[in-house]
């Protein structure tokens, strides 16, 4: 209980990841699933710097950066498609987006 | 090292109550609000660990700028403002019995591969730094060993950039 310890943020990216993944599949609003996405990108990120840290290595903050600079695409791109989606059918509900459903 | 851990389980606490609201709140609004704060807890993470710089990268790039984007995204697709009960969808227990499994085995295989409370990080903050910081390691990093996925991540965001305004523009 006194030095900081690699598997305290191991656990924690992985509560994070795993109510990111939790907000994905639960909820309805496109925008709150990117918001869910995004939430498992900064536990990826977590991870990623403990590791760095753990092996005196920069690696790890150089793909966090990189996953920061790929997640703000993401987010550009995603919007834009939730964006058309809402112009097309005046609404953003996933549950209502089913054509390619078999 | 006992100020570490303190502050640790503080940031750590608020990361999991917010990261929680962000998905059970709601309100569309107050679920960005909330991933304002998971962001800036998991920067306060970062500085723990010595990465100031990609902590500094956080505040900018998400709760500057990504946060902006939501709530635009937010605004323009006129989503109900105050409370709306229609947020989660109907199958959402089975949304959180996979995310409890997925837990649930992802804490057994950490506890069992990194044996608990056997792999410390290095207690020297400034194990990572060359130049006195570890802002200067990572930029000659990004600069020299990673220069070619540096230069195609830039191309990516610009290509990213085009596209949303290709799939946004009215015409």
């Amino acid at each position: 209980m006194d030095d900081l310890l690699l598997n305290q943020f191991l656990l924690l990216g992985a509560v994070l990841f795993c109510l990111g993944v939790y907000g994905v599949l639960a909820r309805r609003n496109a925008v709150l699933v990117l918001m869910s996405i995004e939430l498992i990108l900064n536990a990826v990120n977590i991870n990623l710097i403990a590791f760095g840290a753990l092996w005196g290595s920069i690696a790890g903050s150089v793909f966090a950066l990189f996953v920061i600079a790929i997640a703000a695409a993401e987010v550009g791109v995603g919007l834009a498609i939730v964006l058309l989606i809402y112009r097309n059918r005046r609404s953003v509900d996933l549950d209502d987006v089913a054509e390619m459903k078999g | 090292m006992v100020a570490q851990n303190i502050f640790f389980y503080l940031f750590a606490g608020a990361i999991v109550f917010s990261a929680f609201r962000v998905v059970t709140t709601n309100n569309v609004v107050h679920a960005a609000l909330y991933l304002v704060a998971v962001l800036a807890s998991v920067a306060a993470q970062y500085i723990l660990l010595a990465a100031e710089f990609v902590a500094a990268t956080q505040v900018l790039v998400y709760i500057g700028a990504i946060i902006v984007l939501f709530l635009f995204g937010i605004m323009l697709t006129r989503a109900k403002l105050g409370r709306d009960q229609d947020l989660t969808n109907r199958h959402w227990a089975t949304g959180a019995g996979t995310a409890l499994l997925l837990f649930g085995v992802m804490a057994y295989a950490l506890v069992d591969q990194f044996h608990w409370k056997q792999t410390p990080l290095p207690a020297d903050t400034r194990l990572l730094a060359v130049n006195g910081s570890n802002t200067a390691t990572v930029s000659d990093s990004v600069f020299s060993t990673y220069l070619v996925p540096f230069e195609v991540v830039s191309v990516v965001l610009l290509a990213a950039l085009v596209g949303a305004i290709v799939l946004a523009r009215k015409d």
